[in-house]
C-alpha cells in the first residue's frame, strides 16, 4: 500500500521543527516501526537523515516507542503501542500524521524523542519500598489477598511510555503517578511509607512541570496497559489523607 | 543527584509550587458548595408552579430564617458569603490550574485533535464555567438586583419573573436555557471529577457514578429551565 | 595465558596474514576463585573468606556499572546501599527499559512451597543437567542456594508475584521440569522483576549513592596496569565522549543474540561492552552456545525486524503439528486428526510437547526441512488449542492465556481461538559470554561481568526461567560480594584523565567513530546486519556442520571489509545519530559472528543448544562427546581477523554425573 507520511523533524531540542511530507510503500503485515525502517532505509540510501524515533523491545513491554500518530499517542489502536500496531489497520492512499509526545515535561530531543527523565525523577522521590538487600523475611510470612494482589499487579502493568501525558489536555502524568502509588500502597510492604511517599512524589510531579488533572479521562484511554482511570482516585484519597487527614509522619 | 541524567521538565528549576491536586481539592469542595446552592435555588424555584404567593413568600420566609436568632437576611447573608468565597476559591483554583496546563501542554497536535480523548462535558468544563459566571452576573443584575428587569422590584419575585420571561422577551428565556445546559454539563462531569478528586471513586463505582451524576444533571436542568419555559409558554 | 595488557594494541583492519580458523590453542585457564570442599558450604566459605571495606572507606571506592537490567540494576543498588559510589550506565532513555523487562514466564526458585520434593540440590541438579553438563557445579549450586533468598527480596521490594486464593505465593511448573518451582507475574515476570531492581536503583539515585547515566554508550573499556579502572562512553544525545574512571568495572550489559538480526531481543541489544573487553584481554567463552526458543511467532516477509517470543507456557495446553502430507495446502481446519502429524508426541511420548526448547526447535526444524511446514516460506508449525478448548472450555482457556491470544492476534492478524497459532524457532538466549571465575571476575583484573553477559552458569541451554535468577543472584547477591572483596584488597590510586592508557582509548573511540562516518558507501547499516544475521542463522544456527561454518568463516570477513568500506552513516558524531550508533554494534557482531562460527566448528560434539550435524545418535539426536569436549572454550583476542588463542577450562563433575540426556 502506498502512504503519505508527514512527520515531525527537529534537529535538536533548540530547532523549531516542521512537519516534512514523505510517501512511503508499505506492507500490511508491517508493524508501525517497520514501515518507519523501510522510510529510513529509503532516506539513507538517498542521502538524507533518517527520522529519529526511540524503540527498543518491539514487543509492547518497555515503554520506549513514544510517538502521536494521528494526534493519538501510539495511534487508533485500543491497548496498543506503536511497536505492537500494525499497518493492516490503514489503507492504500492513506495520510498519516506523526509527531513527537507533546507535553512541557518532555522536551523535544530529536524528530520524534522526547525526554522522559522526568518519570525517573518521580520515581526517585519515592516510587520504591526501602528494603535493603539481604534484610528481607521470608516471602511468603505475610499472606496478601487476592483483590489487593491483582488490584496491585493491574496497576504495577505501567510500563512508563508517557503516553497518558501526552493525550492529557493538561500534560498532567496523574495516571503514571497514581499507578505507581497504587501498586505499592496495596500491598502490606508498602504501607509504612505510604503517605510520606505519596506527598513526595506529588510534589515531584508539580516540580517537574507536569500539570493538574481534571480527571478528563484521556490518559486512561490512551493507555496502552489500560492502567484504570481509578488509580488517580486513590492518588487523590491518599495525598488528602496524607495532608489534608495529617497521616504524613515526619 | 546525578549531574548527568537529563533534567526531565522545562530547563530552569522552578520554586516549588503547591501541588495541583491541593488545588483540585478547593474547587471540589468549593463546587460542592456551589452545587448544594442550585440544588436549593432549583427546588425553591419550582414554588412557582404553587402559584405567586407561593414564591413571594419563599422569598420572604428566606430572609427569616431563625429569627430571631438570627436578624433579618441573616441567613441569606451566611449564605451569600459562603457562596462568595465558594466562587472566588472556585474560579481562583480553575484559574491556576488552566495557566498550568497550557505550559505542560504547549503545543497541540497538527495530526488532528486526539479523537477518545474523554466527554464533551469533560473537554469544556473551562468554558461552560466561563459562561456560567457571565450568566450569574446578568442574572443577578436580572432578578436580584433588578436593573435589567421590566418589572425589577425587590420581593416582587413572581412579577420580575413574569415580566422577565415575557413571550416577547423570549430571547432572554433562550439565554436562560442555554445557560442551564451549560451548567447542567458542568454538573455532569463536575460530579463525577469531584468525587474522583476527593478519593471517592474506583473501578467497580465508576459506572455508577455516572450514571447518577448524568441523572442528577438532568433533573438539575430540567428543574431549572421548566420555569422560564413555563412564563414564557404562558403555563404560569 | 598470556598477560593481558599485551593485547591491547591491536590494529583495527583486516589485514592480518592466515586463516582464521588456524587458531591455536593456549594454556588452560583455571578458576582460581572457587573453593574446594562440600559443594553445599563453597559459597558460604567464599562469604566468609572475603576481605571487607571499612564503612568509612566505601565511600571513597567509585564503582561502574554498564547496564541497568536486572544483573546491572540489581548490583547497582545493592552496591549504593553498601555505600560505594556507583555511576551506572545504560543506553536506554531510563533503566528501567532494559531488555529484562521483556521476559515473561517466570523465576526459578527452590522454596518447595509446594512440597513436591524440590530442593536447593534439585534445582542444581536440573540445571547442570539442563545445560547438558557444560556449566560449572559451584556456579550452578550457588545458584540454586541463592534463588530462594531472590524470591524474599522480591517479595520485600512489592514485586506482585502471583498468589493463590489463599494470598499465598502462586508457582508453576516451566520449561520440561517436573517441580513446581517458577514464579511468575502473569507474563510480565520480567517487567515486574527489573521494576523491583529499577525502584531499588533510584531510591539509591535519591540517596546520592548511584549517579545514573541514561543514553550512554561505553564504547571502551580504560585498563590501566593490566586492571580495569573504567570506561569510555558516548553521550548519546550530545555526541560527547567521556570518561569515566573507578576502582572495578561491572559488565552487565545483557546477551548478543543479536547477532543474527532476527532474534527475540530488544532492537538495542548488542555485544560492544563485551567485545570491547574481549579486545582488551577478557577472554570469551563459549559464544557459540545459542538458545533457539521453540515458541516465537514466524518471519512475515522481509521487513521483519525483530521476533516475538510467545510465551513457553503455551506448550502446556497446545499441541504442536504439521500435515503428514507432504504439499498439503488445506486450511489447518479442514486436516482430519488423522492427518495430522503431531510429531512431538509421537517422537518423545514421555515429555510430549513440554520437550526442553533445544529438542523442541529443532524437531520443528525437522519437519520444516522435509517440506511439511506451514504458513509463509514453509517455516512454521502449528500449535493447536483446539483440544485444549474442548476440554476446558473457551473460558479456561482465556483465563490462562487470554493476553497472550491477545498479542498473537494483533501481529498476525489471526484469531488463535479459531485458526491455530503458527509458531517456528527463533534466536533467544545467548548462553555464552566473557569468561568470569567463580567471582564472577574475568581475566581482566578488577572486571566484573554479571547476568546474560557472562557464561558462567547454564552451560550448553538454559532452562526456562533461569536466566532471571542468574542475573538477581549475580545482581543482589554475588557481585556486591566479591567486588568488595577485590576492592578491599587493592587499594588503588586514582586514574589521571591525561594517563596514557585513558587518552589510548579515548582515541581509539573517536578515531572509530571518524572512520565510520567518513566511509560514506552506498549500504545502509541495517543491509549488513541482515546479511551478516542471514549467515549466522543459516550455518551457526539450529543446526551446524562442518561445512556450512567453514563457508560463514569464509563469507563474514568478505561482509565485514565491505562494511569498512562501503557502510553509509548519516550524520555527524555529535548530535543524537541512531545511524552510528548501530554502526558501531553492527561492527562488533561482524568479529563476534566469525568467532561463533569458529568456536561452533572447533566443537564437534552436540550439546544443548549447539547440534553438529555430523554427532548425532541413529534416531538423530544430539550426541554428546565428554571424552574430548568437556570443557569451557575461552578465546583470547588476538586482532580483528585474525586467528584467536583457544583456552580450555576443564569441567569436573564430582556430583552429578554426565548421561545421555533423554526425552524419550
Ligand atoms: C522475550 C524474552 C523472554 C524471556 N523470558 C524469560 C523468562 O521467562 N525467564 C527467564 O529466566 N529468562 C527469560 N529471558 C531471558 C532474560 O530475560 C535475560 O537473559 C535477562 O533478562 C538478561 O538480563 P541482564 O541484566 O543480563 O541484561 P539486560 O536486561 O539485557 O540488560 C542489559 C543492559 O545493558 C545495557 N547496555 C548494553 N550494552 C551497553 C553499552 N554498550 N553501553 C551502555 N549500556 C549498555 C542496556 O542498556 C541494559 O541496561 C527472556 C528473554 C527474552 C528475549
Ligand atoms: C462561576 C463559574 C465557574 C467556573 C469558571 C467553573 C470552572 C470549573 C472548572 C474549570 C472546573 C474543573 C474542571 C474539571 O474538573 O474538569 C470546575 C469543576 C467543578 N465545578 Fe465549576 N465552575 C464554575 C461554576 C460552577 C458552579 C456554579 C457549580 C455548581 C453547580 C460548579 C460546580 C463544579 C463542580 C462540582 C466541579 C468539580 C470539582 C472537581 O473536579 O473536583 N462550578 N469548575
Ligand atoms: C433558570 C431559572 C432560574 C430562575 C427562574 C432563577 C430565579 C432567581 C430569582 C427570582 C432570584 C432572586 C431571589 C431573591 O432575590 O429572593 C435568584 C437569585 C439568584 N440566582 Fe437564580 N434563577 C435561575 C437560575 C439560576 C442559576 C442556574 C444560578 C446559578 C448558576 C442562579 C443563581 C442565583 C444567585 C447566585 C442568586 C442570588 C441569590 C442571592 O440573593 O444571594 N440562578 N434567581
Ligand atoms: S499509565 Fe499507561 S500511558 Fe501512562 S506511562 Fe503508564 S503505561 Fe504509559
Ligand atoms: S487525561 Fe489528564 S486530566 Fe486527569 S484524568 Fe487523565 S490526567
Ligand atoms: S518498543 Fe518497547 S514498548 Fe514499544
Amino acid at each position: 500500500m502506498k502512504l503519505t507520511l508527514k512527520v515531525w523533524r527537529q534537529r535538536d531540542a533548540i530547532d523549531k521543527g516542521r512537519l516534512a511530507t514523505y510517501d512511503v510503500e508499505a506492507h500490511e503485515d508491517m508493524s508501525f516501526l517497520e514501515m518507519l525502517d523501510v522510510l529510513n532505509e529509503e532516506l539513507i540510501t538517498s542521502g538524507e537523515d533518517p527520522v529519529a524515533f526511540d524503540h527498543d523491545c518491539r514487543e509492547g513491554i518497555c515503554g520506549t516507542c513514544s510517538m502521536v500518530i494521528d494526534g493519538q499517542p501510539h495511534g487508533p489502536q485500543r491497548a496498543t503501542t506503536t511497536c505492537q500496531l500494525h499497518m493492516r489497520h490503514y489503507n492504500d492512499g492513506d495520510t498519516i500524521v506523526i509527531e513527537p509526545f507533546r507535553s512541557g515535561a518532555f522536551p523535544v530531543i530529536k524528530d520524534l524523542i522526547v525526554d522522559r527523565g522526568a518519570f525517573d525523577k518521580v520515581i526517585q522521590a519515592g516510587g520504591y519500598i526501602s528494603a535493603n538487600t539481604g534484610s528481607a523475611p521470608e516471602a511468603n510470612a505475610n499472606a496478601v489477598q487476592k483483590e489487593h494482589a491483582d488490584r496491585a499487579f493491574a496497576a504495577a502493568n505501567c510500563i512508563g511510555c508517557g503516553a497518558c501525558v501526552a493525550a492529557c489536555p493538561n500534560g498532567s502524568a496523574s495516571l503514571f503517578l497514581g499507578a505507581k502509588l497504587t501498586h505499592l500502597g496495596e500491598l502490606p510492604q508498602g504501607q509504612p511509607e505510604r503517605y510520606q511517599r505519596v506527598v513526595e512524589m506529588v510534589q515531584t510531579h508539580e516540580d517537574a512541570g507536569f500539570g493538574g488533572c481534571t480527571n478528563t479521562g484521556a490518559c486512561a484511554t490512551a493507555c496502552p496497559k489500560e492502567i484504570p482511570l481509578d488509580v488517580i482516585s486513590q492518588l487523590n484519597r491518599d495525598y488528602l489523607a496524607a495532608t489534608v487527614g495529617g497521616k504524613k509522619k515526619g | 543527584m546525578s549531574e548527568k541524567s537529563r533534567a526531565g521538565g522545562a530547563a530552569a528549576p522552578r520554586r516549588p509550587r503547591t501541588p495541583s491536586a491541593l488545588l483540585k481539592f478547593v474547587m471540589a469542595v468549593s463546587g460542592v458548595f456551589l452545587l448544594l446552592y442550585v440544588v436549593l435555588h432549583m427546588i425553591g424555584n419550582l414554588k412557582i408552579f404553587f402559584g405567586p404567593a407561593a414564591i413571594d413568600e419563599y422569598a420572604s420566609w428566606l430572609r427569616t430564617i431563625l429569627e430571631p436568632a438570627l436578624p433579618y437576611e441573616g441567613m441569606l447573608w451566611i449564605v451569600r458569603v459562603v457562596l462568595l468565597v465558594s466562587v472566588i476559591a472556585h474560579i481562583w483554583s480553575a484559574t491556576v490550574l488552566t495557566l498550568r496546563a497550557r505550559r505542560a501542554r504547549p503545543i497541540k497536535y497538527a495530526g488532528g485533535s486526539y479523537r477518545v480523548k474523554g466527554s464533551y462535558a469533560a473537554r469544556t468544563m473551562r468554558w461552560g464555567g466561563v459562561i456560567i459566571a457571565l450568566f450569574v452576573i446578568y442574572h443577578l443584575l436580572d432578578l436580584t438586583f433588578g436593573v435589567a428587569n421590566p418589572n425589577g422590584v425587590h420581593l416582587e419575585v413572581y412579577d420580575n419573573i413574569a415580566a422577565g420571561f415575557a413571550p416577547e422577551r423570549w430571547y432572554v428565556t433562550l439565554f436562560y436555557v442555554l445557560a442551564v445546559v451549560a451548567l447542567g454539563f458542568h454538573v455532569q462531569h463536575g460530579i463525577f471529577s469531584g468525587i474522583q478528586t476527593l478519593g471517592w471513586s474506583s473501578n467497580s463505582r465508576e459506572r455508577t457514578i455516572k450514571v447518577v451524576s448524568t441523572v442528577f444533571a438532568v433533573v438539575l436542568t430540567l428543574g431549572f429551565i421548566s420555569v422560564p419555559l413555563a412564563v414564557t409558554f404562558g403555563v404560569v | 595465558m598470556t598477560d593481558a595488557n599485551s593485547h591491547q594494541n591491536h590494529s583495527d583492519t583486516d589485514s592480518g596474514t592466515g586463516l582464521y580458523s588456524d587458531y591455536t590453542t593456549g594454556e588452560p585457564v583455571v578458576d582460581k576463585a572457587v573453593p574446594s570442599g562440600p559443594i553445599e558450604t563453597r559459597w558460604e566459605r567464599r562469604r566468609f573468606g572475603v576481605k571487607l571495606v571499612n564503612p568509612a572507606n566505601k565511600r571513597s571506592k567509585k564503582v561502574i556499572v554498564v547496564g541497568s537490567g536486572l544483573a546491572g540494576g540489581a548490583a547497582s543498588a545493592t552496591l549504593g546501599e553498601a555505600g560505594y559510589q556507583v555511576k551506572t550506565f545504560c543506553y536506554q532513555d531510563s533503566p528501567r527499559r532494559a531488555h529484562s523487562i521483556a521476559a515473561q514466564g517466570g523465576i526459578n526458585a527452590a522454596k518447595n512451597y509446594r512440597n513436591d520434593g524440590d530442593s536447593v540440590y534439585r534445582l542444581f541438579y536440573d540445571t547442570v543437567k539442563g545445560g547438558d553438563f557444560r556449566a560449572r557445579e559451584s556456579n550452578v549450586h550457588r545458584l540454586a542456594e541463592i534463588s530462594r533468598q531472590i524470591i524474599d527480596q522480591c517479595v520485600a521490594q512489592g514485586v506482585p508475584f502471583a498468589r493463590d486464593y489463599g494470598g499465598l505465593l502462586d508457582t508453576r511448573s516451566f520449561g520440561g521440569v517436573q517441580v513446581s518451582r517458577t514464579f511468575y507475574a502473569r507474563g510480565q515476570t520480567g517487567q515486574q522483576l527489573l521494576l523491583g531492581a529499577y525502584q531499588a536503583l533510584e531510591r539509591q539515585v535519591q540517596a546520592g549513592t548511584v549517579e545514573m547515566f541514561t543514553r550512554h554508550e561505553m564504547l571502551e573499556l580504560i585498563v590501566v596496569e593490566g586492571r580495569a579502572r573504567g570506561i569510555v562512553a558516548r553521550d548519546m544525545v550530545t555526541g560527547e565522549i567521556e570518561v569515566h574512571t573507578a576502582d572495578a568495572v561491572v559488565l552487565c550489559s545483557g546477551g548478543y543474540g543479536n547477532v543474527f538480526y532476527l532474534s527475540t531481543n530488544a532492537k538495542g541489544c548488542n555485544v560492544t561492552a563485551g567485545w570491547r573487553a574481549h579486545r582488551k584481554g577478557a577472554l570469551f567463552a563459549n559464544p557459540c552456545f545459542t538458545q533457539i526458543h521453540p515458541t516465537c511467532i514466524p518471519v512475515s516477509g522481509d521487513h521483519q525486524s525483530k521476533l516475538t517470543l510467545m510465551s513457553e507456557s503455551l506448550r502446556n495446553d497446545g499441541r504442536v503439528w504439521v500435515p503428514t502430507k507432504l504439499g498439503d495446502d488445506r486450511g489447518p481446519n479442514e486436516i482430519p486428526h488423522e492427518e495430522r502429524d503431531y510429531f512431538l508426541e509421537r517422537k518423545y511420548p514421555a515429555f510430549g510437547n513440554l520437550v526442553p526448547r533445544d529438542i523442541a526447535s529443532r524437531a520443528a526444524k525437522e519437519v520444516c526441512d522435509e517440506q511439511r511446514g506451514v504458513g509463509p516460506g514453509g517455516l512454521g508449525v502449528y500449535l493447536d488449542f483446539d483440544d485444549a478448548i474442548q476440554r476446558l472450555g473457551r473460558k479456561a482457556v482465556e483465563a490462562k492465556y487470554g493476553n497472550l491470544f491477545e498479542m498473537y492476534e494483533r501481529i498476525t492478524g489471526e484469531n488463535p481461538y479459531e485458526v491455530p497459532m503458527r509458531i517456528y524457532p527463533a534466536v533467544h538466549y545467548t548462553m555464552g559470554g566473557l569468561w568470569v571465575d567463580y567471582d564472577l571476575q574475568s581475566t581482566i583484573p578488577g572486571l566484573y561481568v554479571g547476568g546474560e553477559a557472562n557464561f558462567s552458569d547454564h552451560g550448553a541451554n538454559r532452562l526456562g526461567a533461569s536466566a532471571l535468577m542468574q542475573g538477581l543472584a549475580d545482581g543482589y547477591f554475588v557481585l556486591p560480594v566479591t567486588i568488595g572483596d577485590y576492592i578491599a584488597k587493592h587499594n588503588l590510586d586514582d586514574v589521571p584523565e591525561d594517563a596514557p592508557e585513558v587518552q589510548e582509548a579515548v582515541k581509539s573511540v573517536t578515531d572509530r567513530i571518524d572512520q565510520l562516518l567518513s566511509i560514506n558507501g552506498t549500504r545502509t547499516v541495517d543491509s549488513f546486519h541482515r546479511e551478516l544475521g542471514q549467515i549466522m542463522w543459516d550455518y551457526c544456527g539450529m543446526e551446524r556442520s562442518e561445512e556450512g561454518l567453514r563457508k560463514a568463516l569464509d563469507r563474514i570477513p568478505e561482509l565485514r571489509r565491505e562494511f569498512w568500506s562501503n557502510v553509509k552513516v548519516p550524520g555527524t558524531g555529535a548530535e543524537l545519530n541512531q545511524s552510528l550508533e548501530k554502526a558501531g554494534r553492527v561492527a562488533d557482531f561482524l568479529e563476534l559472528g566469525e568467532l561463533m562460527c569458529l568456536d561452533a566448528l572447533v566443537r564437534r560434539e552436540s550439546c544443548g543448544g549447539h547440534f553438529r550435524a555430523e554427532s548425532q545418535t541413529e534416531d538423530g539426536e544430539a550426541q554428546r562427546d565428554d571424552e574430548n569436549f568437556s570443557f569451557t572454550s575461552a578465546w583470547e583476542y588476538t586482532g580483528r581477523g585474525q586467528a584467536p588463542v583457544l583456552h580450555q577450562e576443564e569441567l569436573v563433575f564430582e556430583y552429578v554425573h554426565p548421561t545421555q540426556r533423554s526425552y524419550k
